[in-house]
C-alpha cells in the first residue's frame, strides 16, 4: 500500500499495489493517483488513463447446427498524454503498475518529456471518490443472468426452425449472437475518477433465397444494452416472419431504374441517412479536420424547418446507450437541430479543446487501443407532425425505400447508403419491389429536401466505424420524405 | 511480456494440469507506432504493443472449443484454455477442425528480419515535410484532413500438441495522405494515395505526394456524367477492392456453407474472359507483409484461381480441403469455425488481346479509380453491385473529373466483359493488378 502521499521518484520501483485484479474498484487510485503525479511532474499538461477488461462471446447457427461457439477474453489499457497541442496515445495489455508505468513512459518520451530525477517530489494526483456507475445501477450483477452457451444455442437453433417454415426458396439460414460484457475504469490528472459496466447484445438473421437466377439476400437484427435477459425475450419467430416476407418479395424484384426521385424512407433504420448525412458531420472530430460544411454554422439554418434531430446517451437500452462516455463524463441528451436551426456539435475532450464546443459526454471509442473521439450515440431525427398517408400521396413517382443498408461520408460531405428493400411508388401508392438502389448525395443540400416527417419516431441498431474504431449505435426516424434525391442502379 | 517460447511453455503446462491432451495455439504480437499531423504540427502520436492468441482445444470426445484472449501470462493462458474446454462440449460433432497435415511440413527458409524502428521525431518531421509539400502543391489544396505515417514489427506463431512450433517476424512501414481543396464557387474535392514497404528508409514517400498531389488537382475541374451505358476502365485498386468483395467465388469454406456464388462443380468451367488470370500468392515478391504459413500453421503458398478465364481451384484450409479431396492451401484463420481468406491476389494475362487499348486514344470511357462504400453496395451472394466511384470521364487522354456517380452490373458478367487487361501492373495493399477494362457498365449520373 502506498503509505505517504510524500513520494520520491526513486521509490517508485519498490512499491507494493494491491489492486483487485478481478475487478476495478477503489483499489486502483493509489497506483492510478501515482501514475498521473508521475506524468504531471515530468511536465504533461494533462493524462489520461482508460482501463478496460472485455468478456465477449458469439454464437452463429448454420441451418439447424450451432457451428461456432468463439468466446473471447481481453484486457489492456491506453494511456493519453497532452503537450501544448500535441498528444500521444500509448495502449497495452499489461495493466500491472510497472506495464501501466512503460506506457506512461513511452507517452511522455514520445512527447519529449523524461521522468523527474531520482529524489524529484512526485505529486499524487487527488482524485475524485469514484463515480461507480456500475454499482449504483447494479450491473455487477448482470453476466452471470446472461444466458449460457446451452442456452445461446437453444434460441438460435428454434430461430433457424422458424425460418424454415416462415421463408421459401431458402439455399442457407443463419442465426448469429453476440454478447460483449465491457467494464472500463478512467483516471485522469483533472481529477476524473469513474467506473462502468456496459453489457451489448445483439441477435439477427441472415438468409438466402434462390430460385434459378433470382437470388436474395437479407438480414435483420435487434440489439440492446442493459438487459441481461435480452435473448430470452427475443420473439425469434416474429423475427423470422419478418424477414421471410422480405426475401418473398425482393427475390423476384426488378432492379431500379437508376436517376433522380423523391423518397419516402422507413422509420427504425431509415435514420442511417441522418447518421451518414448529418450526424458524423456534426462531430468535432471533423471540424478539428475541416471536413465539415457545418463547422461555422452553429446558429443557422442548414436543415429543412421540418426537421429537428438529438443524440442522446440514455434512451432506455438502446444499442448507442452509455450512463459515461470513454473520457469519465455522465452521458447528456444534446439537441443537435431545432426545427432546421443548428444548436450543438458532439465533442470529445479534445474536439472541446480545440474547437471551444462544450462538451456533450461522447467521447467513445472501440476498446482500449483507440483514443477516444466524438462520437454518435442514440441519434435520431424527432416525430413531426404528418401522417405516412400525407407523405405517400405527396409522391407521384418515387421510391419507397423500406429497410436500408449501410452507408458512408467522405471528407468533402459527400454520403452514400444502400437500400435492402425497397418498393416503386407511383401516384401515391407502392406498386412493385426494387432491388439494387444505392442513394448518394450532398449533406449540404440533402438536410434541406428532407421535407416532411411523420409521427412514427423508431429507433434501430447499428455499428459505426469512425477514426476511434467501430462503436455501437442507434439511428432513428419516423417516416420522412426527401424530395429528390439520386438513386443509383441499372 | 512474454516471448513465444514461454508462451509456448506456459500454455504445455497449463494444459497438462488441466488434463487437456490436444491443443492448438496461434497468437502474435505487434509492435506499432503511428503518426500524425496537422498544418505544420504534430496532431497525434499513437504506440502499442500488444499480444493475442487464440487457443484451441479437442476433448475426449474429440469436439473442439475455441477461445481468445489478449492476456498471455500464465493466469490468462490457464482461464482461455479452461474456457476453451468448456465451450469444447458445444463443438460441432461433424466435420469437426482438426490439425492441418502440413502443420509440420517443412518451409522454405524465407529473409525475416524485423528493421529498426526510427525514431518518432523522424516519423512527425517527415510527415510534417509530406504536408507541406502537399499543401505547397496547388493553391487550391488547403487541407490533409487524413494522414498518417506508421512502422510496425510484427510477430507470428503457431503451435500444437503434436509438436508443430512455426514463429515468423517481419516489419512494415506505410505512409497515406488524403488532401482536400476548397474553391470559391466549388465542391471540395478530395483525393489520396497510399505505399507501403518494409522499411522507413525504402518508403515511397515522394512517390505517395506526387500520386495525392496528381489525383486532387486532376478532380479541380468536375461535371456531373450523364446516365447511361459505359465502357469502363477499373485502376488496379478499384478492381481488386471488386474482386475481394466478391471472394466468395474461390472460399472453399462458403462453397461448402452455401454462401457463394460458386459451386464445387464448377471448377473447370469459363467464368472470366480468357484474358484473365488471378493468382492467390501469398509469397509474391511484391508482398512486402508476406507470410509462410496460415492460422493452422499450413504454409503459404501460389494458388491458381482463374487461368485464362477458366475457374481452376478453391482457397482451402485443412478442414474444407479434406472435405473437397483437395490440399489445404495455406489460407485458413484459426477460430471456432475456420475461415478462409486470399492473401495476396496477383491479377495478370497470358493472353493475347484482340485490340490494344489506351487511355491516350479512347473515347469517353470512365476511369475508375476508387470505388466506395463497398460494405453496403456489394450484394455479394447476389453477385450484384452498385457504388459510388472516385474517377473521370477520359476523352483521348483528357481527364474530367466525375461528380457523385455510382457503377452497377453483375460481378459474373463483368468477368466476362472483360476485354482487355494491360500490361503493366500497379502494386496495391492487397495485391498486383492492372488496368481491367470492362466492355460495358451502367453508370448514374444526372
Amino acid at each position: 500500500m502506498l503509505t505517504s502521499t510524500l513520494l520520491l521518484s526513486n521509490q517508485l520501483p519498490t512499491l507494493q499495489y494491491s489492486s483487485t485484479p478481478e475487478r476495478f474498484d477503489e483499489t486502483w487510485e493509489a497506483p492510478l493517483a501515482t501514475l498521473l503525479g508521475l506524468g504531471r511532474a515530468a511536465g504533461a499538461d494533462f493524462i489520461e488513463l482508460f482501463l478496460e477488461r472485455r468478456n465477449y462471446i458469439s454464437c452463429l447457427a448454420e441451418d439447424d447446427s450451432i457451428t461456432s461457439i468463439s468466446p473471447s477474453l481481453s484486457t489492456g489499457a491506453g494511456v493519453r498524454v497532452f503537450r501544448g497541442k500535441a498528444d500521444c496515445y500509448v495502449s497495452t495489455n499489461d495493466l500491472s503498475f510497472s506495464g501501466l508505468k512503460a506506457a506512461l513512459e513511452k507517452g511522455l518520451s514520445i512527447l519529449g518529456l523524461q521522468l523527474p530525477t531520482a529524489k524529484a517530489f512526485i505529486p499524487e494526483i487527488n482524485l475524485e471518490l469514484l463515480r461507480d456507475y456500475a454499482t449504483k445501477r447494479g450491473k455487477d450483477a448482470w453476466l452471470p443472468v446472461c444466458s449460457s452457451i446451452r442456452e445461446m444455442g437453444e434460441v438460435l437453433l428454434d430461430g433457424t426452425a422458424h425460418l424454415k417454415q416462415k421463408a421459401s426458396h431458402i439455399q442457407s439460414r443463419r442465426a448469429t449472437y453476440f454478447r460483449d460484457w465491457q467494464e472500463v475504469l478512467i483516471a485522469a490528472s483533472d481529477g476524473t475518477f469513474a467506473r462502468d459496466i456496459r453489457l451489448t447484445q445483439s441477435v439477427g438473421f441472415n438468409l438466402l433465397c434462390a430460385d434459378g437466377a433470382n437470388r436474395t439476400s437479407i438480414g435483420d437484427r435487434a440489439g440492446n444494452t442493459s438487459d441481461a435477459n435480452f435473448l430470452r425475450t427475443w420473439d425469434s419467430q416474429q423475427a423470422a416472419e419478418k424477414i421471410a416476407e422480405s426475401a418473398g418479395k425482393m427475390l423476384y424484384a426488378d432492379y431500379v431504374e437508376s436517376g433522380t426521385y423523391p423518397i419516402i424512407m422507413a422509420n427504425h433504420f431509415g435514420g442511417v441517412i441522418f447518421h451518414e448525412a448529418c450526424g458524423h458531420l456534426l462531430e468535432t472530430t471533423q471540424i478539428e479536420r475541416n471536413t465539415t460544411p457545418f463547422a461555422d454554422k452553429k446558429g443557422e439554418k442548414i436543415a429543412h424547418e421540418s426537421l429537428t434531430a438529438w443524440d442522446e446517451g440514455r434512451s432506455e437500452n438502446a444499442f448507442g446507450t452509455i450512463d459515461m462516455d470513454d473520457e469519465g463524463m455522465p452521458a447528456q441528451r444534446t439537441l443537435l437541430i431545432e426545427k432546421g436551426v443548428l444548436k450543438n456539435f458532439l465533442a470529445d475532450r479534445t474536439g472541446s479543446a480545440r474547437t471551444g464546443h462544450p462538451r456533450t459526454g461522447s467521447g467513445r471509442r472501440q476498446n482500449y487501443t483507440f483514443a477516444a473521439a466524438s462520437r454518435m450515440r442514440n441519434t435520431y431525427i424527432d416525430s413531426g407532425e404528418y401522417s405516412n398517408d400525407d407523405l405517400f400521396a405527396s409522391v407521384d413517382k418515387g421510391i419507397y425505400c423500406k429497410k436500408m443498408g449501410g452507408g458512408s461520408v467522405g471528407a468533402t460531405g459527400q454520403f452514400n447508403f444502400s437500400v435492402d428493400e425497397a418498393y416503386l411508388i407511383e401516384n401515391g401508392k407502392i406498386t412493385k419491389p426494387l432491388k439494387g438502389a444505392i442513394l448518394i448525395g450532398e449533406a449540404k443540400e440533402i438536410m434541406n429536401k428532407i421535407s416532411m416527417c411523420s409521427q412514427d419516431l423508431e429507433i434501430a441498431p447499428g455499428f459505426c466505424g469512425s477514426v476511434s474504431g467501430s462503436i455501437y449505435t442507434t439511428v432513428g426516424q419516423p417516416h420522412i420524405k426527401v424530395d429528390s434525391i439520386t438513386v443509383g442502379g441499372r | 511480456m512474454p516471448n513465444i517460447t514461454e508462451i509456448a511453455n506456459s500454455a504445455k503446462e497449463n494444459a497438462e494440469k488441466l488434463g487437456i491432451k490436444k491443443f492448438d495455439i496461434y497468437g502474435s504480437t505487434v509492435d506499432d507506432t503511428n503518426v500524425q499531423v496537422d498544418q505544420g504540427e504534430p496532431k497525434q502520436v499513437k504506440a502499442s504493443n500488444r499480444s493475442g492468441v487464440t487457443v484451441r482445444v479437442w476433448n475426449e470426445d474429440n469436439t473442439m472449443g475455441v477461445t481468445s484472449t489478449t492476456d498471455v501470462d500464465s493466469k490468462g493462458l490457464e482461464l482461455a484454455l479452461k474456457t476453451a474446454y468448456e465451450a469444447s462440449f458445444f463443438g460441432v460433432k461433424e466435420n469437426v477442425p482438426d490439425f492441418s497435415p502440413e502443420a509440420t511440413a517443412p518451409i522454405p527458409n524465407k529473409h525475416q528480419d524485423k528493421i529498426p524502428q526510427a525514431p518518432v521525431a523522424e516519423l512527425i518531421e517527415r510527415l510534417l515535410v509530406a504536408e507541406k509539400q502537399l499543401l505547397a502543391a496547388h493553391p487550391a489544396i488547403k487541407g490533409v484532413p487524413y494522414n498518417g505515417l506508421s512502422q510496425r514489427d510484427i510477430d507470428r506463431f503457431y503451435l500444437n500438441s503434436d509438436g508443430a512450433v512455426r514463429t515468423e517476424s517481419h516489419s512494415l512501414a506505410s505512409v497515406y495522405l488524403y488532401s482536400k481543396t476548397e474553391e470559391e464557387g466549388k465542391k471540395p474535392r478530395s483525393a489520396g494515395a497510399f505505399r507501403i514497404n518494409q522499411s522507413l528508409n525504402n518508403l515511397d514517400i515522394n512517390g505517395c505526394i506526387k500520386e495525392t498531389a496528381d489525383k486532387t488537382i486532376s478532380h479541380l475541374n468536375y461535371e456531373k456524367i450523364k446516365t447511361g451505358k459505359y465502357r469502363v476502365v477499373f485502376s488496379a485498386e478499384a478492381f481488386l477492392s471488386l474482386l475481394g468483395a466478391f471472394s466468395n467465388l474461390f472460399n472453399a469454406q462458403s462453397i461448402l456453407d452455401n454462401q457463394s456464388l460458386s459451386t464445387p462443380e464448377d471448377l473447370g468451367k469459363q467464368i472470366a474472359s480468357p484474358l484473365l488470370s488471378v493468382f492467390d500468392d501469398a509469397l509474391h515478391p511484391a508482398n512486402v507483409g508476406a507470410e509462410t504459413f496460415d492460422g493452422e500453421g499450413t504454409p503459404t503458398r501460389q494458388i491458381s484461381l482463374i487461368e485464362n478465364g477458366v475457374l481452376t481451384s478453391f482457397l482451402h484450409s485443412a478442414g474444407t480441403a479434406k472435405r473437397l479431396n483437395a490440399q489445404p492451401t495455406g489460407n485458413a484463420n484459426i477460430g471456432a469455425k475456420v475461415s478462409v481468406s486470399p492473401n495476396f491476389y496477383h491479377v495478370f494475362t497470358t493472353a493475347t488481346p484482340e485490340q490494344e487499348l489506351s487511355l491516350e486514344t479512347a473515347e469517353n470511357v470512365i476511369f475508375i479509380d476508387d470505388l466506395q462504400a463497398l460494405h453496403a453496395g456489394v450484394k455479394s451472394l447476389q453477385g450484384s453491385f452498385s457504388l459510388p466511384f472516385d474517377g473521370w470521364l477520359v476523352n483521348k487522354g483528357v481527364k474530367t473529373s466525375i461528380e457523385s456517380a455510382t457503377v452497377a452490373g453483375d460481378f459474373l458478367e463483368l468477368l466476362k466483359s472483360i476485354i482487355y487487361v494491360e500490361k503493366e501492373a500497379e502494386l496495391t495493399p492487397g495485391g498486383v493488378c492492372p488496368k481491367i477494362w470492362v466492355n460495358e457498365l451502367s453508370i448514374t449520373g444526372e
